[in-house]
């Protein structure tokens, strides 16, 4: 049983440990594998399988309402995609939804992750307040902010004493859904700084309010350098998430007034039109849009990371 | 430590704002759903007239009792299997010293970041052909999907905290492995695994894009996508009443959960982030 006990701290593998492998060590390989096989298996089978079938069916015209035409047209979808002016405003449409949201987030999530981490009174309460709208469902938020602009039910607009419905100007369309996206994911980005937060000790802060430094220059010259990590991983969680946008822009208008995104596009290739070959294109073009997004950020985290060290 | 008045008024009015910030759309929907559909359209912030007809409307509708069923239903089956799986992928992890498992944590990572439109269009599309579309199951697998990168993490976050030695001091004590385990592991992971558990939940509950794509009736519609079907009176007028009172019912139990757990909500969330 003595053996056993040896796996739990971490092993430095020795040079030589490859050669000869201990039955014990091997039979950990096995159990190793197969207790994370099932969970492996379903995410390879429901994620890799189908981003390659999409990639199929984006080089063929299958359109299901002609299922007799069907045929292999090479790059013939991208062409009509990457061409066609509609998929160029949808992408800086969602490149608006995802930079504006996101910018505000970081801004309104850092002053909530600070007031979480800070509060004097009442943090159990506060912080279970603020979380509620990250677990409120999407679709519910989206019409609650609908129905709070929209000019005949809505409060804003009396409020505000508006003549004319704001949701149906682009200008009013873009604002209310950026305003329901931000009150709908600060909590979750605010979650995440709240954890870089932590990891800042209070020592430092401490050194230099001695040394004289005031408040907002110790947020700036400590804080904020030693959260980098956090934030970089915040921003990437959440870019990826927001460049994604679908149910918030379906409840309020499915896209009218300048708002359609890629994701609503592709969803109206693919369940309207039953266009699957071009949706399919535009999901291909939009999961490689992901991809760089993402390798873009992670780029940046080596960037980062270097000068700090901290291998987390 | 004593605080000054000043810092006490300062808080007071940061916390002010963060509860009505955060609180605003929810008593919102609220008092739609209480409004009179003679009042709905009338703007005030509360109801002038307040009425239960929205609430004994939908749940004398099955379109609505149905979704809710489909949506309790899958949710539970999808985070139950989501989690034992996870729990399998992180006790590894955390322990076991295996190659590939650098390889399973980026490829989790990959899937989190993976945008679920890029395969609405297929799992349509196979779905239909082997009849799983608009069934518990045609939802069930693409939920555990993306919700396994978040449970792994979160899970062997949580693992890697668990003094493991304990194990093997209950057997030199002279209790069987079966016994150490279930006495003195399992109630140490218990909180780990429930905190997973609910956030897992929480991501099923809230998927709209797989509901409103995979599903077409109220075999396995959930209520996200039945809310936005809902019929209207005429062709021009919204059910705002209907989905207002359907809203409030979804939100509630969500509303208990956070207040109830938030402390560990808040420890999965970090812990999965950090670490991961």
């Amino acid at each position: 049983m003595s053996a056993t006990a040896a796996t739990n701290q971490p092993v430095t593998p020795a040079p030589s440990r490859k050669r000869h492998l201990t039955e014990r060590a091997r039979a950990e390989r096995r159990l190793g594998w197969s207790l994370v096989a099932p969970a492996g298996i379903v995410m390879i089978a429901v994620s890799i399988y189908p981003i390659v079938y999409a990639f199929v069916l984006s080089l063929q015209r299958a359109d299901l309402r002609f299922p007799a035409a069907n045929k292999f047209i090479g790059l013939d979808n991208y062409k009509t995609v990457l061409t066609s002016p509609l998929w160029w405003q949808d992408v800086w449409h969602t490149v608006v939804l995802t930079v504006i949201p996101v910018s505000l987030e970081l801004v309104i999530g850092m002053a909530l992750a600070l007031i979480m981490h800070r509060v004097i009174f009442g943090r159990g309460p506060v912080r279970a307040i603020a979380l509620i709208p990250y677990g409120i469902v999407t679709v519910v938020a989206a019409y609650s902010w609908r129905y709070a602009w929209e000019a005949d039910s809505g409060w804003i607009p009396h409020l505000l004493g508006l003549k004319s419905d704001p949701l149906t100007s682009t200008f009013g369309s873009y604002l209310a859904i950026i305003v329901s996206e931000v009150w709908k994911t600060t909590p979750f980005m605010a979650l995440l700084l709240l954890g870089g937060l932590a990891l800042v000790p209070d020592e430092l802060h401490e050194a230099a309010k001695v040394d004289g430094a005031t408040a907002w220059q110790r947020f700036w010259r400590i804080t904020i350098p030693l959260m980098k990590p956090a934030i970089l991983v915040a921003l990437l969680f959440r870019t990826l998430d927001a460049f994604r946008i679908f149910d918030t822009v379906y409840i309020f208008n499915q896209g009218a007034h300048g708002t359609e995104t890629v994701s609503i596009l592709a969803y109206n290739q693919l369940l309207n039109r039953l266009n699957l070959g071009l949706g399919s294109a535009v999901s291909v073009l939009i999961f490689l849009m992901v991809a760089l997004i993402a390798f873009l950020f992670i780029k940046g985290f080596g960037a980062a990371a270097a000068p700090g060290g901290g291998e987390r | 430590m004593k605080r000054s008045p000043r810092e006490i008024t300062g808080w007071s009015a940061a916390i002010a704002i963060v509860v009505i910030a955060s609180l605003i759309p929810i008593v919102w929907i609220i008092s739609l759903s209480f409004k009179d559909p003679s009042t709905i359209a009338d703007g005030s912030f509360l109801p002038t007239k307040w009425t239960w007809t929205n609430y004994s409307g939908i749940f004398k509708q099955s379109l609505f009792t149905d979704a809710l069923r489909n949506s309790i239903g899958i949710a539970l089956i999808a985070t139950l299997i989501s989690v034992v799986l996870a729990c399998f992928a992180a006790y590894a992890i955390a322990r076991l010293d295996f190659p590939g498992k650098r390889l399973i944590l980026v490829f989790a990572l990959a899937i989190a970041m993976f945008p679920p439109i890029s395969i609405v269009g297929p799992l349509y599309n196979m779905w239909r052909n082997i009849g799983l579309y608009d069934t518990w199951p045609g939802l069930i697998i693409p939920y555990m999907t993306f919700a396994l990168p978040l449970a792994i993490f979160t899970l062997s976050a949580f693992f890697r905290e668990i003094p493991w030695e304990l194990e093997q001091a209950a057997q030199v004590d002279g209790a069987t492995p079966f016994q150490a385990f279930f006495k003195v592991i399992a109630p140490l992971a218990a909180p780990g695994v429930f905190t997973t558990a609910i956030l897992v939940f929480l991501f099923c509950w809230n998927d709209f894009v797989f509901a409103v794509s995979l599903t077409s009736t109220s075999k396995a519609e959930t209520v996200p996508a039945a809310i936005a079907s809902f019929p209207g009176a005429s062709q021009f007028t919204a059910p705002i009443g209907s989905i207002a009172a359907a809203a409030v019912v979804v939100t509630i139990p969500i509303i208990i959960i956070v207040l109830l757990f938030q402390r560990r909500i808040v420890a999965g969330l970090t812990a999965g982030a950090v670490k991961g």
